[in-house]
């Protein structure tokens, strides 16, 4: 029996040939029925399209990229090429670093795991997963979990709008209570609104220039619209500012703020300044209880994050060397056990020792 | 009738009684390394940028604490009294306080990272217990009373509380600190929102003032006259805190103000505790 995979990703091919290659129904019974493998399970996701596969027989590459292409699209000239090949023990590390995120386009993202529990329990469903995919899938997500738990490879938020809610994760705790006012209706203090909202805040208040603007982005995040000449007066009461007005100088500066703050001396106020130029004056973040981010302080950790997490494979590939060798040893065995049953002899998972 | 004397506290045992001294030394010494092995791997994961809040710091300073009560019980023991004889007794019955306190409120409030700040000043307290020459028997005259012992030992454990609360103190001045700088390390991502750690702030507050209070409510039960300096201080403390819990609720003060009191305020009464009892042990003895 050869356990492989093959597959595209964001390592190998643009999104145009990822495209082709992904989402084509009913894929994993073709590769049992028309290309011999007794046992498949297609993995497809925004970044990749992969096949892993257990066969009696060795299957070429083309034949399988063949299958995932989508019906009445014809192979372009050497675009079989992107695809790479794991085999044996490579498959399983491979497969092993995919489900713990180390091989993602966001070093440590957890999304992944959901993606490839889905696809096994696809896999599972139409009987296209037999014994050897279920134990390399089932310690897959084992061991997804240990890196999960034991390194730092899913610390820190790497994007603006996520090291923003979680910060003030930090700062508030819960969300139920808070009151958040976005000023100005930009993409970005949108997608904010948007993650906080996911988390729970239920109060969210939207003022612009555009009066249509706001109602349309209150509406969108689930807010209110409040005419901008109010906008200090519901300063008063929030947690969460979030700005993105195209103002070419500060408007809420340190005076503005501080008869603003009266009466709220034991409630943080949390600045979030993703306009550019900035919208709030630097110093306002030396007020007793103001803590104010802009674009470039949340950019910066957000990259931090991320370089934290990269230090981290280290410590991902310890746990992941380890669960390889003892798959190997469990797959080698289940093999004999079945070559001996069928009286066959076969070389095993790991590389000859001669 | 034996004379015993108590403010926040001592009282005499026989001179020359402290025999079994040695055997219950080695009891603190191993609770002294559970708070160290703490520690140490507190530093050494913040080091490696690997710091999370396993069950490892708990379990160590629950058996440290496990340690300490021995220490404590085999001492009562010997003393037939609640071990509050001499400074070396009281800081270690006030370490007992700050693990019974962080023990009972840590998990509680998923404030799982204060054993990471718990350790390293239950240790520093035991180690400078056992290092400085405290250890030493006291003649004391005041009348035997249950309301001494209450007195004694209800006030420490108001310390506990209060220690606590200067634990939580730093953690909030280390949070506000890099939330305000932008530094966030590995740590960071464990502390407790800042809201929920000023919440426990408060609640270990009013715990530790209700206690004092009964504390010394209970010293004036005691039915011998008690030494001035020792009722000065103890109102003192007690005026300190209350000042503190005014202005939390009158909203006088931000939160990082109170946190930082909350730090100084037990720095001094821990610094009085000691430099009075010290002065008591001289005088007596």
């Amino acid at each position: 029996m050869n356990l492989f995979c093959v597959g595209i990703s964001h390592h190998t091919a643009n999104v145009e040939t990822r495209e082709r290659f992904a989402g084509h129904a009913a894929v994993d019974s073709r590769l049992r029925d028309e290309v011999g493998c007794a046992e498949a399970l297609l993995l497809t996701t925004c970044n990749r399209v992969e096949v892993y596969a257990a066969s009696p027989q060795s299957v070429p590459t083309e034949r399988i990229a063949h299958c995932l292409l989508a019906s009445g699209m014809t192979p372009r000239e050497d675009e079989f090429e992107v695809f790479y090949r794991h085999e044996a023990l490579q498959c399983v590390q491979h497969l092993f670093r995919v489900t713990s995120g180390l091989d993602s386009m966001v070093i440590g993202e957890t999304e992944i795991l959901g993606q490839a529990k889905k696809a096994y329990a696809a896999a599972r469903e139409i009987g296209a997963a037999g014994p050897f995919l279920h134990r390399l899938f089932q310690r897959a997500f084992r061991v997804a979990k240990q890196v999960r738990s034991r390194t730092e490879i899913t610390r820190g938020a790497v994007s603006i709008g996520s090291v923003a809610v979680d910060l003030a994760q930090h700062i508030f705790g819960s969300f139920e209570t808070r009151k958040v006012l976005l000023l100005g209706a930009g993409e970005a203090s949108e997608r904010t609104a948007r993650a906080l909202a996911k988390r729970g805040v239920r109060d969210i208040r939207v003022t612009n220039r555009s009066a249509e603007r706001a109602a349309n982005l209150a509406e969108l995040v689930g807010g209110r619209a409040v005419p901008i000449e109010e906008w200090e007066g519901h300063c008063r009461e929030v947690d969460i500012l979030i700005s993105s007005t195209a103002a070419p100088e500060p408007i809420v500066t340190r005076a503005k703020l501080a008869p603003l703050l009266h009466g709220r001396i034991d409630r943080p106020l949390f600045i979030i300044d993703i306009a550019v130029p900035r919208d709030v004056a630097p110093d306002v973040n030396e007020m007793e209880g103001v803590f104010l981010y802009d674009i470039d302080s949340l950019q910066s950790i957000a990259e931090r994050s991320l370089a934290q997490r990269r230090e981290q494979i280290i410590a991902g590939e310890e746990i992941i060397a380890r669960h390889v060798d003892d798959f190997s040893g469990w797959f080698d065995a289940a093999r004999e056990r079945r070559l001996r049953g069928a009286g066959l002899n076969e070389p095993s998972l790991r590389p000859s020792e001669s | 009738m034996r004379a015993r004397a108590f403010c926040v506290g001592f009282a005499n045992v026989g001179a020359g009684s402290y025999h079994w001294l040695a055997m219950d030394r080695e009891l603190l010494i191993v609770s002294t390394l559970f708070f160290c092995l703490a520690m140490v791997r507190t530093a050494l994961a913040i080091r490696a940028r690997n710091y999370r809040p396993a069950g490892f710091n708990f379990y160590s300073i629950a058996l440290g604490f496990v340690f300490q009560s021995a220490f404590l019980t085999v001492r009562g023991h010997a003393l037939h009294r609640c071990p509050l004889t001499n400074l070396f007794e009281v800081f270690i019955f006030l370490a007992w306080s700050v693990s019974l306190i962080y023990l009972m409120v840590g998990p509680a409030y998923r404030l799982s990272l204060m054993g990471a700040f718990t350790a390293p000043l239950v240790f520093a307290l035991q180690t400078f217990a056992l290092i400085a020459p405290i250890d030493r028997a006291q003649t004391l005259n005041l009348v035997p009373s249950p309301w001494l012992e209450v007195h004694a030992s209800v006030s420490l454990i108001a310390y506990g509380a209060f220690a606590l609360a200067c634990v939580a103190g730093v953690m909030y001045l280390v949070q506000d600190h890099q939330l305000k700088r932008r530094q966030l390390n590995s740590m960071f991502f464990h502390f407790p929102p800042l809201t929920d750690l000023f919440a426990a702030i408060t609640r270990l507050l009013w715990l530790g003032f209700a206690l004092l209070t009964l504390g010394i409510a209970a010293g004036f039960l005691i039915g011998s006259p008690l030494p001035y300096v020792k009722i000065a201080w103890s109102i003192a403390v007690w005026i300190l805190y209350a000042a503190i819990l005014l202005a939390r609720h009158l909203r006088r003060m931000a939160p990082r103000r109170i946190a930082a009191l909350c730090v100084i305020a037990f720095s001094a009464a821990l610094t009085l505790l000691w430099g009075i009892t010290f002065i008591s042990q001289s005088h007596t003895t």
